[in-house]
């Protein structure tokens, strides 16, 4: 099939970076969108052309590298599917394709489609963990967890840190990422003593790195690749509370 | 050919591990803050091990090339995880485990690594679970297991069909709790191009900055590699496309012995090759077959819906040649009856090449929402990628390259033959012997990193303590580095006309074609051969842009394939001396008149490990026997 | 945002109710009785500079959290408009994405609104207001004075429907919006805060919309 496809292009973060565009007609129905890539970098460097850079690795929408925009949707336009997972039978012949990185502050380009996420890395050290060494556990039946209690965590587990939701929110908000950690814990019954400061340090950290906040217009639910519910914002939003209370009453202790 | 020592300790084998752990030097807490150990790689076992070690209070760096730790390949293993809790009193133990693994390795793997690994199994489940790993439950709260991989009893936890996105991101969390607390360092985007040895040592590494393109050098009391296997030499793998264990390589190099490169497992249920682009092939979990049955027609070329196809006109030939185990046979056999189907013209599908999963019996016992509930992320994962609902038409499936059993050879202690250079998890080669069983590459994983490796290396550091970590201005890493950029620079110039991709492709083909689920004397002479005649090509004709100085994928992607050559050429080398067939290894030659793999113990009951001698020369064989006091030695049968 | 927001819906439900008197009663008497006494109720005094602070609360909170947002992504995606991708915000509604705009319109109802009525009433009196209310005492004729506006300036109606309708979609997403905020709500919550929303969305919009056209048709006929 032919193609024209319009990619951003940015040398290094300091670049001003500007859209190219580019003929492919070695594309395929059949391949996936990140094989239409691929190709298209098999061309440019037949061309002697720099490939587009983006980040991919497992190629089967678990490890969360691959991100980008595609015709101005985070992981183009199906449902629940990582970039890499995206059809090209999505397409077709003589469509125009515009391929972006994620656009946010806190998310800086360091070429062409790949972004700097290291801030997700920063919010999950500021909590993204239950507080227990390694060894001195009880055994994995002492504490039971009911089915429905550990599908719902398990649902909210499945985030694989694309960083989908913040490109797709208006207001560029981790809500969703932070939510889907704080949640998937919060249900649990391992690391409630920390629970009380988890949603606060996580979603305190979230702010101080330049995300902005929810305001529940519900896109990050509908880009996300994992189909990881607004519910879990909600219980996210919860644990805050209930850490801003008791910060309040440490404070006065 | 030496014989190695593998330092196996004495004693009676469930006491191995105890008496051993006891006998381990240990290293004061105020010396484990002088002490630095680098981690490579960050998947199940590398997380574990540098948060372990980390936790131990010793300086901890960590290298992957994602940007993320949590990127890690471990997060792709969808099945599960063993452990021999026995929460189903359906009388299973330590024992049972590891005889299990013992034997799906087809007596090729070493009994008291092995029953170690079995020992520790259960403590992983406990950690995990309080890591907050949300496992799958039963009504009652308990534990949910199934039983996987042709076992008879129900060991393997489970998190839906995301079982290592689960458990990698358990490791994770306490990777990054470490980083929180100081403990632990990680540099994210560094591909590891050196390993450095000095004084006979491995002291540190010299990796490149995948953004900045600059070479950094990082020097250490110990080095450790959790870089994973090298599947991608058949380019179609399940792996991570970046999978290359071009890191083991360099070790290798600088004199880590490589064992059993042949030992490379080829997954039964993978979804078939659809087109000549596709990049990756996407693994259908080996638990699909407790409640799947797989069929191929009964006549040859029959071009019917599978649907349409009447029930005493299709041939379930694994239930018909294996009764007692059904569609349960371990995955080399499962693997290599696909194959022999297709071969001998039954294959299904637009190349004649994938055989029929089917659920329909399951379904209309269990229900469809038992069978959602079992495997729906498998499922829409399959209609995703074909646009074919499972649960309407069996799925096609197809054998691919999907877990690496060599690796780097390592003691009881996980060290290689290079003092201070230990390997864990996939990288190393110890405990799945001839070919793994399902669901115990986490639990091997996760026992190196979690439990045996943070033992272990204290009784190597204990005796480093002395000896303060070099400079990295020393002549050992100005040399390493220098080795690096030689290397880099050497494929930026050769101005060639065909891509690393291209180079990839071809040697994926060769490699499946004669070194795949069979092979025979003559297909690995002539693989040997191209193999060689492939990578001449490579540095004559190879084409590469941009620049060494910023982000370069292609540059990347060269690097990985110019080692995957040299690994390809071990591991044929490797499968032509192993004249036997054994586990994932099948030699054509040997085999008994069932078709199943035939085994030579006097000539072969060891772990090969190779030499490195320079580059042009032939790498030196050594041998380590193994011994099996425990087991009684067998020939493998599943029927 | 969100308490900002639910302590301005109790006010908006107390408004809508004294507004209904018009419609309830034509001769004015039951309106004025209500206006009357949420004009002199001392309870009533005390909540009206909290209403008040609410209101610019609600307000000040909206411009930072929306001027905020809104530096979080310099670069906007082109492909969105480019190729006029027809659902750029798959699952978001076009009122929660535009709630500060909704908000502005609202205001400037607002002012337009206190010029007309609480103004008049509060400050500057009008001589509709002096008018006979048939209670006796210094009650004030708000009824005549509401009733006139409207019959006169048509052009006031519009306005009134507008800001209405606005007030409405701004709702829509506010009330469902606010519980999610605060945590009250999971995936069965959501659906019926959702409905919720619908309904008091509509219950405002129409009431509020429905007095004005109310008294100009009843001018009409």
């Amino acid at each position: 099939m032919d193609l024209t496809i319009k990619v951003w292009r940015q040398n290094n973060p300091h670049d001003q970076g500007r859209f190219e565009t580019y003929q492919l007609s070695a594309a395929s129905q059949d391949m996936t969108f990140l094989e239409m890539l691929d190709a298209l970098n098999e061309q440019l460097i037949h061309e002697d052309k720099d490939p587009i850079a983006f980040e991919h690795d497992c190629r089967e929408g678990i490890c969360g590298s691959c991100a980008m925009m595609i015709n101005g949707r985070p992981h183009g336009p199906e449902q629940e599917v990582t970039s890499c997972q995206l059809n090209m039978k999505a397409f077709k012949e003589n469509d125009v394709i515009v391929v972006e990185p994620w656009r946010a502050q806190s998310f800086p380009v360091i070429k062409d489609l790949v972004v700097d996420r290291s801030a997700f890395e920063k919010i999950m050290e500021a909590g993204g963990f239950v507080d227990v060494d390694v060894s001195a556990v009880p055994d994995a039946n002492t504490y039971p967890v009911g089915k429905d209690i550990a599908e719902e965590s398990f649902d909210a587990a499945e985030c694989i840190g694309c960083g989908a939701c913040v490109a797709a929110c208006k207001n560029s908000s981790a809500m969703l990422f932070v939510a889907a950690k704080v949640s998937q814990y919060a249900l649990l019954p391992q690391g409630k003593k920390e629970g009380l400061t988890r949603a606060w340090n996580m979603v305190s950290k979230m702010d101080e790195l330049g995300f902005g906040s929810c305001t529940n217009t519900g896109s990050c639910e509908a880009e996300c690749p994992k189909g990881i519910s607004l519910a879990h914002i909600a219980r996210l939003n919860r644990e805050f509370l209930k850490a801003g209370f008791h910060n309040l009453a440490a404070e006065k202790r | 050919m030496t014989a190695l020592n593998s330092k196996i300790p004495e004693g009676p084998l469930s006491e191995k591990w105890k008496n051993h752990k006891n006998s381990l030097k240990l290293v004061s807490p105020a010396n484990k803050k002088k002490m630095d150990i680098i981690m490579v790689g960050t998947g199940v076992a590398g997380a574990a091990a540098a948060a372990s070690l980390g936790q131990m209070g010793y300086n901890v760096k960590v290298f992957c090339y994602q940007d993320s730790p949590r990127r890690a390949h471990s997060v792709a293993a969808q099945g599960g995880i063993n452990a021999a809790k026995n929460y189903r009193n359906d009388n299973d133990s330590d024992y049972r485990l590891f005889y299990d693994m013992i034997k799906g390795g087809d007596f090729r793997a070493r009994e008291a690594n092995v029953y170690r690994a079995a020992e520790v199994s259960n403590n992983i489940i406990d950690q995990l679970t309080a890591q907050g790993v949300p496992f799958a439950r039963e009504y009652g709260g308990t534990l949910a297991t199934r039983s996987f991989g042709g076992v008879q009893v129900s060991r393997t936890f489970y998190a839906s069909g995301q079982t290592g996105q689960q458990v990698l991101l358990g490791s994770y969390s306490a990777l990054k709790r470490q980083i929180s607390k100081g403990t632990v360092t990680m540099y994210e985007r560094r591909q590891m191009l050196e390993l450095v040895v000095k004084d006979g040592k491995a002291r540190g590494i010299v990796c490149r900055n995948l953004v900045t393109g600059e070479m950094e050098r990082y020097s250490a009391h110990a080095v450790v590699l959790a870089t994973g296997g090298y599947g991608t030499i058949y380019f179609l793998s399940t792996l991570a496309v970046n999978s290359s264990g071009a890191a083991a390589y360099a070790a290798y190099k600088k004199g880590a012995f490589f064992a059993n490169p042949s030992f490379i497992q080829i997954h039964p249920s993978c979804i078939p090759q659809l087109n000549e682009y596709q990049s990756k092939l996407t693994l259908m979990s080996e638990s699909l077959r407790n409640d799947g049955r797989v069929w191929v027609p009964k006549s040859k070329d029959d071009n019917r819906k599978p649907t349409d196809i009447p029930e005493e006109e299709r041939d379930y030939y694994l239930e018909r040649r294996y009764p007692a185990f059904g569609n349960l046979v371990p995955r080399d056999i499962g693997a290599r009856a696909a194959k022999e189907r297709c071969d001998a013209g039954y294959g299904v599908g637009e190349t004649g090449y994938a055989v029929y999963l089917d659920f329909k019996d399951a379904i209309k016992e269990q229900g469809k929402k038992t069978i959602h509930s079992k495997y729906g992320s498998l499922f829409d994962l399959y209609k995703k990628i074909t646009g074919e609902d499972p649960y309407k038409q069996p799925m096609k499936i197809y054998p691919a390259g999907h877990y690496t059993m060599g690796g780097l050879w390592v003691d009881y202690n996980l060290m290689t033959t290079i003092p201070g250079l230990y390997a864990i998890g996939e990288a190393n080669f110890s405990d799945h012997g001839a070919n793994r069983l399902g669901a115990s590459s986490l639990m091997q994983g996760s026992g190196d990193g979690y439990f045996i490796l943070p033992y272990t290396i204290g009784d190597y550091l204990s005796g480093e303590i002395k000896n303060p970590k070099p400079s990295t201005d020393a002549k050992e890493f100005e040399e390493a580095e220098k080795e690096a950029i030689e290397r880099i620079n050497r494929l930026m110039n050769i101005n060639g006309n065909t891509t690393a991709l291209d180079f990839h492709k071809k040697l994926g083909k060769i490699m499946w074609n004669y070194g795949g689920m069979e092979r025979n004397e003559e297909g690995l002479k002539k693989g040997l051969e191209m193999v060689t005649e492939l990578e001449e090509q490579f540095y004559k004709d190879l084409k590469l842009t941009g620049t060494t100085d910023s982000m370069n994928q292609p540059l990347e992607r060269a690097l990985r394939v110019a080692a995957s050559f040299e690994i390809s050429r071990l591991m044929l080398r490797d499968a032509l001396n192993r004249n036997e067939s054994c586990g994932a290894h099948f030699r054509t030659e040997h085999q008994t008149e069932d078709g199943e793999a035939l085994r030579n113990d006097d000539k072969y009951m060891y772990v090969s490990a190779w030499e490195y001698k320079g580059d042009n020369q032939e790498p030196e064989l050594h041998i380590e026997e193994l011994k099996y006091d425990h087991v009684k030695v067998q020939q493998r049968s599943y029927k | 945002m969100s308490i900002t927001g639910l302590f301005l819906i109790l006010f908006l439900i107390v408004h809508l109710t004294v507004n209904s008197m018009i419609v309830f009663d034509d001769t004015g008497v039951l309106f004025n009785q209500a206006a009357h006494f949420m004009a002199t109720d001392p309870i009533i005094g005390i909540i009206e500079p909290v209403l008040a602070i609410g209101l610019i609360a609600h307000f000040v909170f909206a411009s930072i959290i929306t001027y905020q947002n809104q530096a979080k992504r310099t670069i906007t995606y082109s492909g969105l408009k480019r190729y006029k991708q027809k659902d750029s915000s798959v699952g978001s509604t076009w009122t929660s994405r535009n709630m500060y705009i909704l908000g502005a319109v609202i205001l400037i109802f607002l002012v337009i609104h206190l010029i007309n009525f609480f103004w008049k009433m509060k400050v500057s009196g009008d001589p509709l207001l002096e008018e006979a209310t048939g209670l006796g005492g210094d009650i004030e004729n708000a009824y005549a004075l509401v009733t006139t506006k409207f019959i006169e300036w048509k052009w006031l109606v519009a306005i009134y429907v507008v800001g209405a309708i606005a007030l409405g979609l701004h709702l829509h997403h506010g009330v469902w919006s606010a519980f999610q905020t605060l945590g009250w709500s999971n995936r069965k919550w959501r659906t019926i805060w959702n409905v919720i929303g619908i309904i008091i969305s509509v219950i405002f919009a129409g009431g509020f919309a429905f007095i004005p056209l109310y008294i100009m048709i009843q001018s009409m006929v």
